[in-house]
């Protein structure tokens, strides 16, 4: 016992020992608490989302049959036994994929420049009225939260069916999404230099020119990459309601049973995002590259 | 004039002294105009290549502006519907929450395979990414139409399809979480004479669990947008009902059930950021995929 621990006598280490069981007690009963109610949601969203555990598992060998069966031809063999029979459109879908990435491409590119406007508006730093950055905000937050398929409904009844209505749907989005990264992105600036530009008897455009947009020009163009990436996955299924691209295709693929089709074109849309995902990353690297350098 | 005369002077004593400077200043600008001049090239052969007609484009902003006329004043038609609609906003919810949890119950184990400071073979990791990369390719709603051939139309497939787009998501998102996490204490659990799986139960888990719970909980509230549109495919949620209601030109019911969804984002949006500042604080969250 010569080398036990140091300890407190008896009458002082009561108090602590009660403090430390009354602490644990709390926050056991605080995580007990919060698991029930987790519990309780989790059991109230799976009857009111008619989950049927029993009939995913009854029918779980559909899901494989289902893409095992996408792999063969209608003459069931499989696909690859016959390439050219696989990809008979596939003149036709390169030109759809094609036009899934100049949806994506003006969306983004009329997004950002909407965004680009509308953040220094928005900024708390910048702003040059509440009034106006109250609107601003709540303007971009209704960009972004209506989900892009529904302006794409709504601009396809007005515009009519093509890809006109799927650009705009993706760059008003791209407003909303973009123009709340951007201003995050000037709320972060440095403020010194734009109080010396100002000091120096320019105007806000110009001090906003000079001082903040040096700061923040390879963040918006890193951000506004990003946000191609994801436009670039909504396009591809934004033709689901008529507003262009590779999806239409796709859901009629699906919808009619032709098998060997939705393979083909699924198979077309994932190489599709990862070469787009690959060439980002590498310019986005870059730019970053360029920030971190003096 | 003096004044101007002298500013001249000043800039090209200025010139003089810092010719490197100055000139950058010239090259940038031509770069400048030069990415611009390109961007507007491609902005127009973009538009060029899509065969756009423009007439179209006039009258359709007439038609639109005659369209969002007609939505106002937004009106649910009669209190029967309301109810409808707000059973099916409800079970919009039920898919963002429970596709969320299962995807990141489901992908927890698996995004431990996919991290390099805990699966040191490399040909199990990169199998495993790019399955999960495959995954996450396939967006929700091809996924949906996948589902419903399995298990029929309705949200369960919702919460499916939701469920296996995330397992993607979260499975890249938790390994990346694995991989920036301090060595230190994991190395203190080696050293203290525990094994590989003390390590990463004691010196890993612990440490990046707040992150993870963050993007649970951030990617429920960005379901809660995407449940809403799985509708439009038959896989039940408030979508169903938009769409139907777009389909039928009743413009009214369009603008209320949007303003429905609104809400009910903000609301989502709100507590869950309670709920996360209450886990971690006020700490920046990393950049998220699909924003």
């Amino acid at each position: 016992m010569s080398h036990g621990l140091l300890t407190l006598p008896e009458a002082q280490l009561e108090p602590l020992r009660r403090t430390y069981a009354h602490a644990r007690l709390k926050k056991r009963t605080q995580l007990l608490l919060a698991a029930a109610l987790l519990l309780g949601a989790v059991i109230l969203s799976g009857i009111t989302a008619e989950v049927r555990i029993d009939a995913l598992f009854a029918h779980i060998d559909r899901l494989s049959g289902y893409i095992a069966r996408i792999f063969y031809l209608e003459n069931h063999q499989p696909v690859w036994t016959d390439p050219a029979e696989w990809f008979w459109g596939l003149k036709k879908w390169l030109r759809l994929i094609g036009e899934t990435l100049i949806i994506a491409y003006l969306g983004t590119i009329f997004g950002a420049l909407g965004a680009f406007v509308l953040c220094f508006f928005a900024a708390a730093n910048l702003a040059w009225s509440q009034v106006l950055r109250w609107f601003a905000v709540r303007f971009l937050e209704f960009c972004r939260t209506v989900p892009e398929l529904v302006f794409a409904l709504l601009f396809v009844a007005s515009f009519g069916l093509g890809p006109l209505p799927g650009i705009l749907a993706l760059a008003i989005h791209t407003l909303g999404a973009l123009g709340k990264q951007y201003s995050e992105v000037v709320e972060n600036a440095d403020m010194k230099p734009f109080e010396g530009v100002t000091a120096t008897g320019a105007t806000w455009p110009e001090s906003v020119r000079f001082a903040i947009l040096p700061q923040v020009l390879s963040n918006f163009a890193s951000y506004g990459l990003l946000r191609f990436e994801i436009n670039v996955r909504e396009s591809a299924i934004i033709g689901f309601v008529g507003a262009g691209g590779i999806g239409q295709d796709l859901l009629v693929a699906v919808r009619r049973f032709y098998y060997s089709d939705v393979s083909a074109i699924v198979l077309l849309i994932i190489a599709m995002v990862a070469i787009i995902d690959l060439a980002t990353e590498r310019v986005r690297r870059h730019l970053i590259g360029r920030e971190q350098a003096p | 004039m003096s004044n101007a005369g002298g500013e001249q002077l000043d800039l090209d004593r200025l010139t003089a002294r810092y010719p490197a400077i100055m000139a950058g200043g010239r090259w940038q600008a031509a770069r400048l105009a030069f990415a611009g001049f390109a961007l507007l090239a491609s902005v127009v052969a973009g538009f060029a290549s899509l065969d756009i007609s423009w007439s179209r484009f006039i009258s359709g902003f007439a038609e639109l502006a005659r369209i969002i006329g007609l939505m106002l004043p937004p009106d649910c038609g009669n209190p029967a519907r309301l109810l409808l609609w707000i059973k099916a906003l409800g079970e919009t919810l039920s898919i963002a929450l429970l596709g969320t949890l299962t995807a990141a119950v489901l992908a927890f184990p698996i995004s431990l395979l996919a991290a390099r400071n805990v699966t040191p073979a490399w040909p199990v990791r990169f199998t495993i990414r790019r399955g999960l990369d495959t995954i996450r390719g396939v967006n929700t709603l091809i996924w949906a139409l996948v589902w419903i051939n399995v298990i029929g139309l309705g949200p369960f497939a919702g919460v499916l399809a939701i469920m296996t787009t995330d397992f993607g998501t979260f499975g890249k998102l938790f390994s990346e979480a694995f991989e920036a996490a301090d060595a230190k204490q994991g190395e203190a659990v080696i050293a203290a004479g525990g094994g590989e799986l003390h390590r990463v139960r004691f010196g890993l888990i612990p440490q990046i669990l707040p992150v993870l719970l963050s993007q649970i909980l951030y990617l429920i509230e960005s379901n809660t947008r995407a449940a809403t549109i799985i509708g439009i495919v038959g896989a039940g949620g408030i979508g169903q009902h938009l769409t139907e209601a777009i389909r039928t030109l009743e413009w009214q019911q369009v603008s209320f059930l949007v303003l429905m969804i609104l809400v009910t984002v903000a609301i989502i949006d709100f507590v869950s950021s309670r709920v996360r500042f209450a886990i971690i604080g006020n700490r920046p969250r990393a950049a998220m995929p699909h924003e």
